[in-house]
C-alpha cells in the first residue's frame, strides 16, 4: 500500500485539527472508545455537535484552549492508501511548524476560513509550501456552512489565490480548490448536498486519485556515510560496511563511485540489506555498502556516482527559516547537521529578509527572529557536499544548531554556493 | 555466504508507488533502520528498553538488521515490576541467550524496597507507574545517554506529539510544549551532560504494521499474544487476569474464557481481549477488523484523559 504523508497549514481556528479529525470519522478510523471519549468531551463542554478537533489535540492545555500548540501526527488508512498528516498549530511558532511540516510531507493542505478569505497568512502558507517545493497542493476552502455554501464566495477566495500564485517561483506545483465544512462533513469524504455547484472531488477522493510517483522529487543518487560496520569476528573478520539510506536515483554493484571528501575511486562490491545480498539499492533504503578497494571512509563521508559530484565547498548561501527566540544576527556561530554531517558555520551575512506578507524583500536587515525567512551566506569550518535543494530535496537542505542550548533553531534550503 | 536470489532489487522508496502491503512496511522498516544507526552513532551509552512486548521485539529485529553482521551495539534493559507476565519473562530470557546479547534488568521490588516508592493498594492498584522511579535510577546509575523505546504515535494522542529524538532534562522529564523541531530526516542529538534523548525508532508505524511485520519476518512473540484459556474476571467492561498479583473483589466472579492480549505490560494494568485467534494471520485479520483501540485494553490510560501525558512528564517511557 502506498503512504502519503501530508502537512496542514492554516491560521489560528481555520479549522485544520476539525478538518483531520472529520476525515478520521468519515474513514471510520476513529475506534469506538476514541470516539466515546470525543462524544464524552463534546457534552461535558455543553457543545451541539461533536468537536472532533478533540481527536487529535491530545495535550491537556490544548484541549484546554481548543488550541493545537504541538504538531500531531495522525495515521489513518483506506483501501488505497496509508495517510501520515501532520496537524500544525496556525499559533505563534507557526512558521516553524509549517516549515517542519512540510518537510517530511509529499502534499500539503491549505486551509482558509471561507468568511475571512485570502489573508495574510495566506500568502505565508503558500509560500512555505513553494519553498519546500510542495507538488501536490491543496486549498480547502472551509466553514462554507457559515457562508450559506455560496459559490460566488468560493470563486472570489479562489481568484484572490490565484492573484499569488503568479508570484510561485516552483512552477511544477498542482493546485486544487476544494469547498468544504470540516464540521459539518461536507466534501471531507462525502460529496454535499449543499455544493450542487461544485463538479470536483471531495478531499479524499482527491488524495486516494493522487499518484505518489509524479507527487516525489527526484535527484540523482547520494550516499552519506551514517555509520562503518567493522564486526571483527572470525566470520567476518575483514568485513568493513558502510551503513546509510541512498538519497536519490539508485546505485549498483559494479559502480564506480568517489568517496568525498577524499575524492577516491572505487567499486561497490556488495550491496547488502541486513543479511542478503542485492543487485541494486533505490532510493530511501537503508542498505550497507562495501566497497571492492580499502579506502578510508568514516562517517559524514559520501559515496556519490564517478561523474556526479555535487559541490564540495566551505561556503554557500540559502533560505533560512528562523525558528528560535534569540536572534540570528551576522558573525554569530551554529553547528551546521547536513544529513549526517556536523560542521561549524559562522553567518557572513543576511543578504536580505523577505517580507512577512512576501510582498518584496528587505535588505536592511540586521538580525532574524521567530518566523522570519531570508537570504543567508555561511562560511563553515570544513567544507561539505551539498546541492542545491532546487535538485536535490535532501542533499540541498540543513539544519542550524545553537552551540549553547543545542536546541534546532534553523532550517535551511541551500540557493547557491 | 553466497546468497541466491541476487537479482531481487530492493524494495522502493516511500514516495514511489507501492503495489502490496509489504512495501509500506518496508518503507517504515527502512525508516527505523536509519533512526538505530543515527543513535550508534551520534551517542556513547545507547540502550534498549526492552518489556518483551512485541514493539520492543520488533525493535530488536530492526537493530539486528541494522548493524548486520555486527552485534547489535548496545545492551537491552528490563525494568521488571515483578508483575509480569510469566510467559513474557521466559521469552525474554531466550530471545537475549539465542541472540546473545547483554540484558541489563532492574526491578521496581527494589524501589519499593529502598523506600523510593510506595506500593499502591487497592482495587485499581497497579505497579506500573512506580517504574519510572527505577528507570531514572537505572538511566543514572550506567549514564546511559540515548533510551530506544517501542513507543508509536498512533497508540495514544500524546504520544502522537512525541518525537524521534526526545530530549530529557536531568530529571528525565519531558517538555511536550517545548520541543525540537524535526526537519527531513535530520536528527539532532546534541544533548548536555546529565540530559538524555529518548530515541523511538517505530514511531510512525500502527498497531497493523507492526502485526504485519511480526508476520511477514515470522518472528517469534510470547504466547500471551495468541488466544488461549485463561482465568479472568470482568470489571468495567474490561476483561482482567486473575493472578495474586491482581487486586480482585470477592463478587467478582472467575470465568475461564478464551482470550488473548494485544498489548503487554504489568499484569495489573493490561486487559484482555475475547479472541479466537491462535495464529499470526489469525492475529492480523482481527486487528484489521478491530474497533476498539489498542490502549483502549490499558487500564491505566483509563485513570483519565491525561493519563499518559501526565506519566511521560514524569519519565515514562
Ligand atoms: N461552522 C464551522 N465551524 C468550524 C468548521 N471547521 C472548524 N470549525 C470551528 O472552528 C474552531 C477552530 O477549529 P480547530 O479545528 O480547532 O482549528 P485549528 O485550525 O486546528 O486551530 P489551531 O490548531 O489552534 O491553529 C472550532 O470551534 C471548530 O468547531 C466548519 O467547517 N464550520
Ligand atoms: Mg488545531
Amino acid at each position: 500500500m502506498e503512504v502519503l504523508k501530508i502537512a496542514t497549514a492554516g491560521s489560528v481556528d481555520d479549522g485544520k485539527s476539525t478538518l483531520i479529525g472529520r476525515l478520521l470519522y468519515d474513514t471510520k478510523s476513529l475506534t469506538t472508545d476514541k470516539l466515546q471519549a470525543i462524544e464524552k468531551t463534546s457534552k461535558q463542554k455543553g457543545y451541539d455537535y461533536l468537536d472532533f478537533s478533540l481527536a487529535t489535540d491530545g495535550l491537556v492545555a490544548e484541549r484546554e484552549q481548543g488550541i493545537t500548540i504541538d504538531v500531531a501526527h495522525i495515521y489513518f488508512s483506506t483501501q488505497k492508501k496509508s495517510y501520515i498528516i501532520a496537524d500544525t498549530p496556525g499559533h505563534v511558532e507557526y512558521t516553524r511548524n509549517m516549515v517542519t511540516g512540510a518537510s517530511t510531507s509529499q502534499a500539503a493542505i491549505i486551509l482558509i476560513d471561507a468568511r475571512k478569505g485570502v489573508i495574510e497568512q495566506t500568502n505565508r502558507h503558500f509560500f512555505i509550501n513553494n519553498l519546500l517545493r510542495i507538488k501536490e497542493v491543496v486549498v480547502a476552502i472551509n466553514k462554507m456552512d457559515l457562508v450559506d455554501f455560496s459559490e460566488e464566495r468560493y470563486n472570489e477566495i479562489k481568484a484572490d489565490f490565484q492573484e499569488l500564485m503568479g508570484k510561485r517561483d516552483y512552477e511544477d506545483q498542482r493546485i486544487t480548490f476544494i469547498p468544504v465544512s470540516a464540521l459539518k462533513g461536507d466534501n471531507v469524504v462525502h460529496a454535499s448536498e449543499h455544493t450542487a455547484w461544485y463538479k470536483g472531488a471531495t478531499l479524499l477522493e482527491h488524495l486516494e486519485g493522487l499518484d505518489l510517483e509524479a507527487v516525489s522529487n527526484m535527484g540523482t543518487p547520494r550516499f552519506p556515510v551514517q555509520y562503518v560496520i567493522r564486526p571483527k569476528t572470525d566470520d567476518f573478520h575483514d568485513f568493513r560496511g558502510f551503513a546509510g539510506k541512498v538519497y536519490g536515483g539508485e546505485l549498483s554493484v559494479g559502480d564506480t563511485v568517489v568517496a568525498l571528501p577524499s575524492q577516491t575511486k572505487s567499486k561497490i562490491k556488495d550491496i547488502y540489506f541486513y543479511d542478503k545480498k542485492y543487485k541494486k539499492a533505490s532510493r530511501r533504503s537503508s542498505v550497507t555498502i562495501t566497497l571492492e578497494d580499502e579506502i578510508n571512509v568514516s562517517r559524514g563521508d559520501m559515496l556519490v556516482k564517478v561523474g556526479d559530484v555535487p559541490t564540495i565547498g566551505k561556503q554557500f548561501t540559502a533560505t533560512v527559516s528562523w525558528m528560535d527566540s534569540q536572534k540570528l544576527t551576522a558573525g554569530n556561530k551554529y553547528i551546521v547537521q547536513h544529513g549526517v554531517n556536523k560542521v561549524l558555520a559562522k553567518v557572513s551575512s543576511i543578504d536580505h529578509k523577505i517580507a512577512p506578507d512576501y510582498s518584496g524583500i528587505d535588505t536592511e536587515t540586521v538580525s532574524l527572529g521567530m518566523n522570519d525567512i531570508a537570504q543567508v551566506s555561511f562560511r563553515l569550518n570544513k567544507p561539505i557536499f551539498y546541492d542545491t535543494f532546487k535538485n536535490h530535496r535532501t542533499n540541498g537542505s540543513f539544519i542550524l544548531i545553537d552551540t549553547q542550548t543545542n536546541s534546532t533553531v534553523g532550517a535551511g534550503f541551500i540557493t547557491t554556493p | 555466504m553466497e546468497i541466491s536470489n541476487i537479482e531481487l532489487e530492493l524494495s522502493p522508496e516511500p514516495e514511489l508507488a507501492l503495489l502490496n502491503d509489504t512495501s509500506q512496511i518496508n518503507t517504515l522498516e527502512n525508516e527505523a533502520i536509519y533512526i538505530f544507526r543515527e543513535v550508534a552513532a551520534q551517542f556513547e551509552k545507547p540502550v534498549l528498553l526492552f518489556s518483551g512486548g512485541k514493539d520492543s521485539i520488533t525493535l530488536v529485529r530492526l537493530a539486528q538488521k541494522a548493524f548486520w553482521p555486527a552485534k547489535i551495539p548496545f545492551p537491552l534493559m528490563h525494568i521488571d515490576t515483578g508483575h509480569n507476565f510469566p510467559e513474557t519473562i521466559a521469552f525474554r530470557d531466550k530471545l537475549v541467550a539465542e541472540l546473545g546479547l547483554e540484558l541489563i534488568v532492574r526491578n521496581v521490588q527494589d524501589s519499593i524496597d529502598q523506600g523510593k516508592v510506595k506500593e499502591e493498594s487497592g482495587r485499581y492498584s497497579s505497579r506500573n507507574s512506580l517504574q519510572t522511579t527505577t528507570l531514572l535510577d537505572a538511566i543514572e546509575e550506567f549514564k546511559f545517554d540515548a533510551c530506544i523505546g517501542g513507543a508509536r504515535r498512533d497508540e495514544e494522542k500524546a504520544r502522537a506529539k512525541e518525537r524521534i529524538f526526545s530530549v530529557r532534562d536531568d530529571f528525565g522529564q519531558w517538555d511536550e510544549r517545548n520541543q525540537r523541531p524535526e526537519l527531513f530526516d535530520m536528527l539532532n542529538g546534541q544533548i548536555e551532560l546529565g540530559q538524555n534523548v529518548r530515541v523511538f525508532p517505530i514511531s510512525n508505524w500502527t498497531e497493523l504494521d507492526v502485526w504485519s511485520y511480526i508476520k511477514e519476518e515470522e518472528m517469534e512473540i510470547p504466547s500471551i499474544y495468541f488466544a488461549h484459556k485463561r482465568k479472568i474476571f470482568l470489571r468495567d467492561g474490561l476483561i482482567w487476569s486473575h493472578s495474586d498479583y491482581v487486586y480482585q473483589e470477592k463478587d467478582e466472579e472467575v470465568l475461564e474464557e478464551m482470550v488473548r492480549f494485544r498489548t503487554v505490560g504489568d499484569m495489573s494494568c493490561t486487559a484482555a481481549v475475547y479472541s479466537e485467534a491462535t495464529d499470526i494471520d489469525a492475529v492480523v485479520q482481527e486487528i484489521r477488523d478491530s474497533t476498539i483501540s489498542e490502549r483502549g485494553a490499558r487500564i491505566d490510560d483509563k485513570r483519565s484523559e491525561a493519563a499518559m501525558e501526565k506519566r511521560k512528564q514524569q519519565g515514562y517511557f
